[in-house]
C-alpha cells in the first residue's frame, strides 16, 4: 500500500448539512481517521477532491476558516451527477476526501492592505472563504471592498452573511443585479458601475476576484486604468479537474496547470491568454 | 563491444532468468506491437515497414536483421502509463462507513528490448512529468523502478520520422540501460547504465573493430537523413502569435477529431478518471483511462465546453505539444516519431501543420 498516494480519498463524516439555498448546501465535513484530521492543515482558496460513494470525484473549494478547529466546510451548488447525488446526502452520512490542492489567496501578502473583493454570478464560494478569513481577523486588514454581481437579484444568496459583513468596521458592501425584482434595494446593471464607490488605494490595495470570466477581464481593465499593479490582481479560475495534482491534463490552461499553479493566479501570470476563446 | 547474432538468445535466458518479463517487438495486426517474447524467432526478422500520412505496411526483405523498421503505433508509453487502470477502490458496509484501497505496487519486472531513440526521448519526457513534479504517481513510478531498456539505434527511418530535426534520435544518446546498433553480422553492445554494465557482464563480447565502428557511424548518417522536418523558426512563440490564424479552421476541416494521434503520441498523458461501482452496490472501483484534448468532454465544465469545436482541439494540441510543453519541462513535448503522421486516418502531417502556420506571413 501507498503512504502517500495522492490519488487515494479517505473517509470524512458529514458533521452538518445546511440548505443555504434552492440548489445550494454547505457539507461540514471531518475526517474519520484521527490521525488524518490532526494532520490537515489548508489555506483560504485551496479546494480538496469530494467523492460521493460509486459516482465519483468533483473539486470544490473550502469555505471554512484555516484555524476553525476540525471541521472542513464546502458549499456546493447542484449542477451535475455528483454533486446532484451529494445534495441528497444528510448529518452522519459519509463521503471520501483528499486535499486540500492548489495555491490559495494571498492572504499573507494582502495584510495592512486595502482588499477590494469582487465576485460575480452564481454564489462565488472561493471569495467567500477570503472575506471569512478576514471578517475573522479585521483589524489585520485596510480599508474592506466587498462587491457581488449576479444575473437576477434572485440568484442573491447569503443575504445575512452581506448584512454582517456590511456591519464590519471599515467595509463597503456593493451588490447589484442585472436585472432586479421588485424592492430590490441595490443596483441594477453590471457590477462594473459599482467601481466608483470603492475606497482604496491604488498603490497598497490587493484585489481578489472569482465569476466568469468576461466580468473578471472588465474588472482587470478598470484595476489597471486606476493604476493597480496585475501582480496586485487576483482571481480564481475554474477549469476541468480530474486529479488535483498536475497529471490529468484537463485543466491546461496555456503552460499552467490550473489545480496546481491555480486556481489563484496573479493577473500578471495569466494575462496573455485571459478571455481568449478555447483555453 | 560486440556480439554475434547468436548471442541474442543468450541476452533473453539471462534476462529472464534475473526475473525479467522480456517485451519485444513482434509482427502482429498487420503491424509491429511490443509485448512478451521468450525466443528471438518471435522477433520480426527481415521486416521493412513502409510509412506515410494515413498509411502503414510491412513487406519481407529476405534480410536477417532484426531491427530493420522504423517504429510501430506503441512505444514504452502503455507499458508505464497504462491505457486504463484501477487506481483505487472503495467499499461500504450496511451502516454506510466508506473503506478506501489503493492497488498494489505492480513489481513486475519488464525489460524491454528494441526500445528506439525516439520512445527514450518520450520517456524522460514523463519521467518529468509522474515523478519529479509537485506530486510522484506511484503507479507509474512502480513499474519505471522495475523497467530495464535495451535500445536499439535506429537503421530505416520511415518516411514520416523527422527525430533528426527534434534532435531525439536516430541514435541513442543516454537514457537507455544498454544500446545496441545492429550491424550485417551482429550487433555493437553499450551499457549506459550500472544496471545495463551487469546485464553485459554475462555475455561473452569482442572488442569492436574499426570496421565494424565505421559500419556504424554510417548506418548513423543513413538513419539521419529524413524526409521531414520541423521548420527552423520560433516555433514557440510563432503559434501563440497565431492564435487567429485562418488555418486553423483549414486543418480543422479535414481533421476528424478522432484523437488517433495523442493515442499514439508517446508524450501525450490526458487521461480521465472514472468510476465503475458494481452492481451490488457494495464496493466501487475507481479508473483511469488515456483521455484526448480531442475529445468533447476534455474541456468541459459544468455546462460550458471550453473547446467546443475541432479547430480549437487542434490548436490546443499543437500549440501545448510545441510550445507551452517548452514552458512547462523545459522542451517540446515532439520527440518525432513520427506517429500521428502515419496513424492519422486522413493523412494530417504534423510538421506541414507547424510550418503552415508558422510561416504565415
Amino acid at each position: 500500500m501507498f503512504d502517500m498516494n495522492p490519488y487515494l480519498p479517505h473517509e470524512a463524516l458529514i458533521i452538518e448539512r445546511i440548505q443555504e439555498a434552492p440548489e445550494l448546501f454547505t457539507l461540514r465535513l471531518e475526517f474519520t481517521e484521527p490521525e488524518i484530521q490532526h494532520r490537515y492543515k489548508f489555506e483560504p482558496g485551496q479546494f480538496n477532491m469530494l467523492y460521493l460513494y460509486g459516482v465519483g470525484e468533483i473539486a470544490i473549494s473550502i469555505v471554512s476558516d484555516p484555524e476553525d478547529g476540525n471541521i472542513i466546510d464546502h458549499t456546493i451548488r447542484v449542477l451535475g451527477r455528483v454533486t446532484r447525488g451529494m445534495n441528497k446526502l444528510k448529518k452522519g452520512d459519509r463521503i471520501g476526501l483528499r486535499g486540500p490542492y492548489g495555491r490559495g489567496w494571498p492572504m499573507q501578502e494582502a495584510r495592512q492592505k486595502d482588499v477590494v473583493l469582487i465576485t460575480g454570478g452564481l454564489g462565488c464560494a472561493p471569495v467567500v472563504s477570503a472575506i471569512n478569513y478576514i471578517q475573522q481577523r479585521r483589524a489585520q486588514f485596510g480599508r474592506l471592498n466587498i462587491v457581488q454581481g449576479v444575473k437576477h437579484s434572485d440568484d442573491f444568496i447569503w443575504k445575512d452573511r452581506y448584512d454582517q459583513w456590511r456591519e464590519l468596521p471599515d467595509t463597503k458592501v456593493l451588490l447589484a443585479a442585472d436585472v432586479g425584482a421588485e424592492l430590490w434595494p441595490w443596483h441594477i446593471g453590471p457590477v462594473t458601475v459599482l467601481f466608483d464607490q470603492l475606497e482604496f488605494d491604488p498603490q497598497n490595495v490587493c484585489v481578489m476576484m472569482c465569476g466568469p470570466e468576461g466580468m473578471i477581464r472588465a474588472t482587470c481593465d478598470h484595476m489597471l486604468e486606476k493604476q493597480v499593479l496585475p501582480e496586485q490582481m487576483f482571481l480564481s479560475m475554474e477549469r476541468n479537474m480530474q486529479c488535483a495534482i498536475g497529471h490529468c491534463g484537463h485543466c491546461q490552461y496555456g503552460d499552467k496547470f490550473v489545480c496546481k499553479d491555480g486556481p489563484v493566479f496573479s493577473y500578471d501570470k495569466i494575462r496573455d491568454l485571459f478571455a481568449v476563446k478555447g483555453f | 563491444m560486440f556480439f554475434q547474432t547468436d548471442q541474442l538468445q543468450h541476452l533473453l535466458d539471462n534476462l529472464q532468468a534475473k526475473g525479467y518479463a522480456c517485451i519485444a517487438p513482434q509482427v502482429r495486426h498487420e503491424t509491429i506491437i511490443y509485448d512478451e517474447i521468450t525466443s528471438v524467432v518471435q522477433l520480426p526478422q527481415g521486416i521493412n515497414d513502409q510509412q506515410q500520412p494515413g498509411s502503414y505496411s510491412l513487406s519481407a526483405n529476405n534480410g536477417s536483421k532484426y531491427f530493420d523498421w522504423a517504429n510501430g503505433p506503441q512505444a514504452i508509453k502503455p507499458l508505464l502509463f497504462a491505457p486504463t487502470e484501477m487506481l483505487w477502490s472503495s467499499t461500504r458496509n450496511a451502516d454506510g462507513n466508506i473503506s478506501f484501497s489503493a492497488v498494489e505496487k505492480s513489481e513486475k519486472k519488464l525489460a524491454i528490448i528494441g526500445a528506439r531513440a525516439c520512445d527514450i526521448a518520450a520517456l524522460k519526457i514523463h519521467d518529468l512529468h509522474f515523478l519529479q513534479q509537485q506530486f510522484v504517481d506511484p503507479y507509474y513510478q512502480a513499474r519505471r523502478e522495475n523497467l530495464l531498456i535495451i535500445a536499439v539505434n535506429c537503421s530505416h527511418p520511415a518516411d514520416t520520422c523527422f527525430c533528426y530535426s527534434t534532435g531525439d534520435g536516430p541514435f541513442v544518446k543516454d537514457g537507455g540501460d544498454i544500446v545496441l546498433t545492429e550491424l550485417q553480422h551482429g550487433f555493437l553492445i553499450a551499457a549506459q547504465t550500472e544496471q545495463g554494465e551487469n546485464v553485459l557482464s554475462k555475455l561473452v563480447l569482442q572488442e569492436s573493430t574499426a570496421e565494424q565502428c565505421a559500419e556504424s557511424e554510417r548506418i548513423k548518417s543513413n538513419a539521419s537523413k529524413q524526409n521531414r522536418q520541423l521548420p527552423k523558426l520560433d516555433v514557440k512563440s510563432r503559434l501563440f502569435d497565431e492564435l487567429d490564424s485562418e488555418t486553423w479552421h483549414t486543418i480543422a476541416e479535414k481533421c476528424l477529431s478522432c484523437g488517433n494521434c495523442t493515442s499514439v503520441c508517446p508524450t501525450c498523458f490526458c487521461h480521465s478518471e472514472n468510476e465503475v461501482p458494481e452492481l451490488d452496490g457494495k464496493s466501487s472501483s475507481h479508473y483511469r483511462e488515456w483521455d484526448s484534448c480531442f475529445g468533447q468532454g476534455h474541456s468541459y465544465i459544468h455546462g460550458i465546453t471550453i473547446r467546443n469545436g475541432t479547430s480549437l482541439r487542434y490548436r490546443q494540441w499543437l500549440t501545448h505539444k510545441f510550445s507551452s510543453w517548452i514552458d512547462q519541462y523545459g522542451r517540446s513535448g515532439c520527440v518525432g516519431c513520427g506517429r500521428c503522421i502515419t496513424w492519422c486516418p486522413v493523412a494530417i502531417d504534423v510538421t506541414e501543420s507547424v510550418a503552415q502556420i508558422v510561416e504565415a506571413p
